[in-house]
């Protein structure tokens, strides 16, 4: 295992030297220590690593990130695993907004709460909070699964296209043109799979689904209230 | 009464807007369209070049050298664009262009030493092989963004906003979305695909600095970035761009095209090219910053005379959007009767968000698309952008300049009023700049 420290290498030192690994390195285990809130710590990782962080980041830590398995312990910035494409990302403590912002593939857990926007236009990422999320979540969000195991604050799920949102708690208020769903069976494995890769406990049985109801797909005068 | 009386318009209610009452009558919707705004704005043509005479000396067309190259990104990448004209093809997106377009587009541009841009949705293979010099698009909506694409782009432009709709997002109708475009984006097929506003993950100046920051980070500060905004508070705009960290900033003025637009935020919101220019310039000198972070003006430039005055002005470079398509074949006289059920003829269409494009440009329709040879298309663009060059050094040589980039306000008088205030240079035969002296 490597250790870096940052309050004596640079964020672009790091970045730079995660980058530089060759496809078959054996470096493939990483401690980062001392990370005092930095900002696109991680960002643009494209290899296998594991990559653990002790300490607070701040915006974007591990954006655009494949392949990587990072883990936080503490809390993130905006935009943590922002357009992730593959790989994992947890944060063992809370996030801030635009968590896994456009994420298009891979898995980003939140164990305790996550801010306003999270999942914002998601095409593809998995994500599961341990505890709530703010407002707004998974605005316009496009394809994957948002699953959330406190509660949801208010227009959740506005103007969402095919993304899927499970909530256990309840809903401050849904969005334009997202709706509670019947949960079938599919959903209820698919909530108890997302919950073991998280680790999280959790009862899928409890969970409600919200999806899009598909009405302004197409623009129709008809919706105008609606926007 | 005789029976010749004339027929007595109204100047309010023309037969346009009395078409357009109508239309929003039985539709209920406003109109989406493609192209630049449509009504008469102030422009490069109310500028004219003060060609040398006794006073300054000329440079000798046909024989003395007038350089035209431009460095792009020194500020902050390591690897600076370096262009051998100071014109470059603007960010059009797959799906509003066919592919064939965009690939005709890329090698025109390659054949004359500049850039061309990608657009919203993403980045295709053809697009890259085509163009040497690929800038990538960083927008709203974030359709089709993947690291890979950003590591083998040459440079990455960050969208906040463009000229035909400061503020708007866009919307790509369901009858251009083919699979393989639903696909690049993430979203089912044939649906209205609403591009947002505003970026998922960052809000004002101080946000905008650290998402360049992370940028560069992944592309390891090799790229340059820029920063594109539209014509509405260029002073502002341009200022809190270079404190984000922009290599180099955009500027869309207000004629800027389109691929599909409400008709009512078009003609509307934002300035025109000219003032915003001007404003632009001032900005950056105030910062002392001006020709340090590039100026890349775009929005209703048509000719190498538009370019040498734009750069007389203080811009380092334009990009054009509108006038390449058209170099293309847009709006050409052919396939008339496909113009016609498109309700529109040739020289008026601004159908682009149709997807029945009667050149095969803006369109995804494999038989409309095949009207547009490839290699053919290319030369064309490569052509009109040799003419374009040609006729800016022209005008600087006539006014003494070596380098395109020598032109300067100096060079330049206003033949209205309003171009006079809105240039910041003097109104022809008068020292009077119109608020200033
Ligand atoms: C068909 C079409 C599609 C466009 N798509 C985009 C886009 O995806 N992203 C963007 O930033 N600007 C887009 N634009 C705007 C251009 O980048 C550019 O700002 C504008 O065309 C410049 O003005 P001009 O058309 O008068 O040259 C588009 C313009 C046209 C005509
Ligand atoms: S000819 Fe094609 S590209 Fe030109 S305005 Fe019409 S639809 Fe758009």
């Amino acid at each position: 295992m490597i250790t870096v420290d940052l309050e004596e290498t640079s964020v672009r030192d790091l970045n730079q030297r995660l980058h530089d690994l060759p496809g078959d390195t054996n470096e493939r285990t990483w401690t980062v220590v001392n990370p005092g809130g930095r900002h696109a710590l991680l960002a643009g990782l494209t290899l296998p690593l594991a990559v653990t962080v002790r300490g607070h980041v701040g915006y974007y830590c591990a954006g655009m990130n494949e392949a990587a398995d990072v883990v936080i312990d503490g809390h993130a910035g905006v935009g943590v695993a922002e357009n992730i494409m593959s790989g994992s990302v947890r944060v063992r403590g809370n996030a801030s907004q635009a968590a896994a912002a456009s994420g298009h593939g891979g898995l980003v857990v939140i164990e305790g709460d996550a801010s306003a926007r999270c999942g914002i236009s998601m095409k593809g990422v998995d994500i599961v909070v341990g505890g709530s999320v703010g407002h707004m979540s998974a605005f316009m969000a496009q394809a994957g699964r948002l699953v959330v195991c406190g509660d949801a604050g208010g227009d959740l799920g506005d103007s969402l296209y095919e993304a899927v949102i499970y909530v256990q708690g309840t809903v401050a208020s849904l969005g334009a043109d997202c709706e509670e769903q019947p949960m079938a069976d599919a959903d209820r494995a698919a909530v108890a799979e997302l919950l073991a890769r998280a680790g999280i406990a959790g009862d899928p049985a409890r969970f409600r689904r919200y999806g899009s109801a598909r009405q302004l797909y197409h623009f129709h005068v008809d919706h105008a209230d609606a926007y | 009464m005789d029976g010749n009386a004339p027929i007595r318009r109204s100047a309010s209610f023309p037969p346009e807007t009395i078409h357009e009452i109508q239309r929003a009558a039985a539709e209920g919707i406003y109109e989406i369209r493609g192209f630049g705004a449509k009504r008469r704005l102030p422009t490069f043509d109310d500028l004219v070049l003060l060609g040398a005479s006794i006073s300054r000396y000329p440079l000798e067309g046909y024989r003395e050298k007038c350089a035209t190259d431009v460095v792009i990104g020194a500020r902050f990448a390591k690897k600076p664009l370096h262009l051998k004209i100071p014109i470059t093809i603007a960010g059009m997106s797959f799906g509003a262009l066919s592919a064939t377009a965009k690939t005709a587009l890329g090698r025109a541009a390659t054949m004359m030493g500049t850039t061309t841009t990608t657009g919203d949705g993403g980045m295709t293979d053809e697009e890259r092989e085509a163009s040497s010099l690929l800038v990538y698009q960083v927008l709203p909506s974030r359709y089709g963004l993947n690291p890979r694409d950003l590591r083998r782009a040459d440079a990455i432009e960050v969208v906040v906003g463009q000229g035909a709709k400061p503020g708007g997002g866009g919307m790509l109708l369901g009858q251009k979305i083919t699979p393989r475009i639903a696909a690049m984006r993430a979203l089912p097929a044939g649906i209205d695909q609403r591009s947002a506003c505003r970026h998922p993950d960052w809000t004002g100046p101080d946000d905008l600095a650290i998402k360049i920051q992370e940028l560069r980070e992944i592309t390891d500060w090799q790229k340059p970035i820029y920063v594109k905004v539209a014509a509405a508070r260029p002073r502002y705009d341009v200022q809190l761009s270079v404190k984000s960290g922009a290599d180099a900033i955009v500027l869309d003025g207000m004629q800027g095209g389109t691929g599909a637009t409400q008709d009512v935020f078009i003609e509307n919101v934002g300035i025109p090219t000219l003032p915003a220019l001007r404003e632009a310039v001032e900005a950056l000198q105030e910062l002392d910053m001006h020709r340090k972070v590039p100026l890349i003006i775009s929005g209703g430039i048509r000719s190498g005379a538009d370019v040498a005055k734009a750069l007389a002005m203080g811009a380092d470079a334009v990009s054009i959007g509108t006038a390449a398509l058209i170099a293309l074949d847009c709006n050409r006289p052919i396939h008339v009767a496909d113009y016609a059920a498109l309700g529109t003829a040739p020289g008026a269409c601004h159908h682009c968000q149709t997807g029945r494009c009667p050149v095969g440009i803006a369109t995804q329709d494999p038989a409309l698309e095949s009207r547009l040879d490839v290699d053919a298309a290319a030369r064309r663009v490569r052509n009109y952008l040799s003419t374009m060059v040609l006729e800016a050094q022209t005008l600087a040589r006539a006014c003494g300049k070596s380098h395109l980039h020598n032109l300067e306000p100096e060079d330049l008088a206003a033949l209205t009023v309003e171009a006079a205030a809105m240039a910041g240079v003097p109104l022809a035969g008068t020292g009077w700049i119109p608020g200033r002296y």
